[in-house]
């Protein structure tokens, strides 16, 4: 892990709705071109966590974070504001999103909102995502159709490929596969792996098997704090700490 | 144990039926009350009651669509915006409370009060007449927390995943709103839109001290500065539902009693031509935007 470039950076992170501390001075980095899987049991703060990486805790109100978050470098809260952050750092939820618009205007989405018209580039941009998220012989045909009319895994697809429509740096799912029968499940876990040479990815799972099947690196949340953090094979073979090894057991959560 | 459930199924078939017998009873006073005022509309019917003079209705229908027409111009985008403020930019303190509580009551005032403070403000502060714009304003205050309320309600009722989905790729909160959360509210907006048509059509009230009680018009005079010009907005314009009443209580005209009642008939079917066409549009553009699969 120390020979690898790391793409984020967290020292001391500290996050709090109102007064309740939901993380407790993280530290870790986050490898380059890697599955970063985060596990824990639910409310120990995982999710929070990987909403500080993009911002989307921006939205709620009350919050305080405190520490650095640094994306190559660069302070996610301090040298660069939270719409630049996010063209970088992608987001894919657990329920798919897609807007209620055709295939084509959910794709290039992140393009008109840069301000991008251009007939060819959008065209261009649409298949090049839709074929990385692996479904442009799927959809090819129905681009103008509505993006609700597909199934649950073709959607959620569909929002990895807006995603990468932006060509972000960072794509993080937050369990982007519980929602999913177990076809659709495989599929997304197959174009996780496929994107890591590309992208770093950051999944957030309930599901340990999900984690030792594609994530090179592991951590383990517990109430607000990250136990352990290593290389997969590790964390799931022999964890250091008591408390992981209850979990990933079944023993808890 | 089977006693109770014996009774729980005789409560359910109970009351099953009453509330049939309510909703059954309510479309049939309905139907009976649209069919009378229709048939007897129609019964009398002469063809000179469709002409632009004062033997006819075509003037006040004029009126009618064009007072709508001028109220909704004022009424929607401020109502949208005042929707859209209030769902997605308010926030929860003293001054928004206060907002949200004058909506309220806005909402509730008596038309008689709205079409007297019209006629102070519109009126009587600008030093004017009784004209179809004042008659617009007065009605747009009616119409006003009736579109702000159901844009508020329509955008309160999205998914909040669109928005977090449309922040997430660098949308800022203007391009969310404008781009994905507005054109999927814009149903159920225009319903509200429309149904602020509908109060329109009927009002009389508000209309009274503002629009006046009479049409002098010339359909040969396009100038619109002229006060004879149908399209003149500050011209005095007497509507539909104001014409009933004037003919009910006041007219001269010996046949006055056939066209109101012919006035009520089309007024009816104005409304209920503008909730089907509402309900089409609706449709149409639930599959435009692909809310419907």
């Amino acid at each position: 892990m120390d020979k690898t470039k790391n793409i984020f950076e967290i020292k001391d992170l500290n996050f709090y709705y109102g007064k309740f501390q939901a993380l407790k001075n993280i530290n870790m980095n986050i490898a380059k071109n890697k599955i970063t899987a985060l596990i824990g049991p639910s409310g120990c703060g995982k999710s929070t966590f990987l909403k500080t990486l993009n911002r989307m805790n921006d939205l709620e109100e009350n919050i305080t974070v405190n520490g650095i978050v640094k994306l190559e470098d660069t302070d996610v809260y301090k040298d660069i504001d939270a719409i630049t952050l996010r063209k970088k750092v992608g987001m894919v939820f657990q329920q798919p999103n897609p807007f209620p618009k055709s295939i084509f205007e959910n794709v290039v989405y992140g393009l008109r909102v840069n301000g991008i018209k251009k007939r060819s580039v959008l065209e261009e941009t649409a298949e090049r995502s839709l074929r990385q998220a692996a479904m442009w012989d799927e959809v090819k045909d129905r681009l103008n159709k509505s993006a609700l009319g597909m199934s649950g895994g073709q959607q959620q697809r569909l929002c990895i490929a807006r995603t990468l429509a932006v060509n972000p740096e960072v794509i993080l799912m937050d369990e982007p596969t519980s929602a999913l029968d177990p076809i659709s499940t495989a599929k997304i876990e197959e174009l996780c792996v496929e994107l890591k040479e590309q992208y770093t990815v950051i999944i957030v799972t309930h599901n340990m098997q999900q984690a030792t099947r594609i994530s090179d690196d592991t951590a383990f949340f517990l109430l607000g704090e990250m136990i352990e953090f290593g290389e997969t094979d590790k964390i799931f073979a022999s964890p250091d700490d008591k408390r992981t090894e209850n979990y990933i057991t079944g023993r808890f959560g | 144990m089977k006693r109770k459930f014996e009774r729980a199924r005789a409560e359910n078939a109970v009351m099953t039926s009453v509330l049939y017998v309510f909703g059954i009873s309510a479309l049939i006073l309905l139907i009976i009350l649209c069919g009378y005022i229709i048939i007897k509309g129609f019964i009398s019917f002469e063809p000179e009651f469709l002409s632009f003079n004062r033997h006819g209705i075509g003037n006040q229908f004029f009126n009618t669509v064009y007072l709508v027409f001028l109220s909704l111009v004022i009424s929607a985008p401020l109502g949208i915006a005042a929707g859209i403020y209030l769902a997605e930019y308010s926030k929860d303190n003293a001054v928004n409370r206060a907002i949200r509580i004058c909506v309220e009551t806005l909402s509730s005032l008596p038309s008689i009060v709205v079409g007297l403070f019209g006629s102070l403000v519109f009126i009587e502060y600008t030093h004017s007449h009784w004209n179809l714009m004042a008659g617009a304003l007065a009605v747009s205050i009616l119409n006003l927390p009736l579109i702000a309320t159901t844009t508020e309600d329509a955008f309160k009722a999205l998914p909040q995943a669109y928005k977090k989905g449309s922040m997430c790729l660098g949308a800022t909160h203007w391009q969310t709103v404008y781009k994905v959360m507005l054109p999927a509210c814009m149903p159920r907006i225009i319903t509200g839109i429309i149904l602020a048509a509908g109060r329109g059509f009927g009002e009389a009230a508000a209309l009274l001290f503002t629009a006046g009680m009479s049409t002098d018009i010339n359909w040969g005079q396009w100038n619109i500065t002229s006060k004879l010009c149908p399209l003149n907005p500050f011209r005095p314009g007497e509507t539909l539902s104001l014409y009933i009443w004037v003919l009910r209580s006041e007219s001269i005209n010996p046949k006055a009693s056939e066209i109101a009642d012919f006035s009520g008939a089309v007024l009816i079917l104005l409304v209920l031509l503008f909730s089907v066409s509402a309900r089409l549009l609706n449709h149409y553009l639930d599959k435009k935007s692909g809310m419907t699969k």
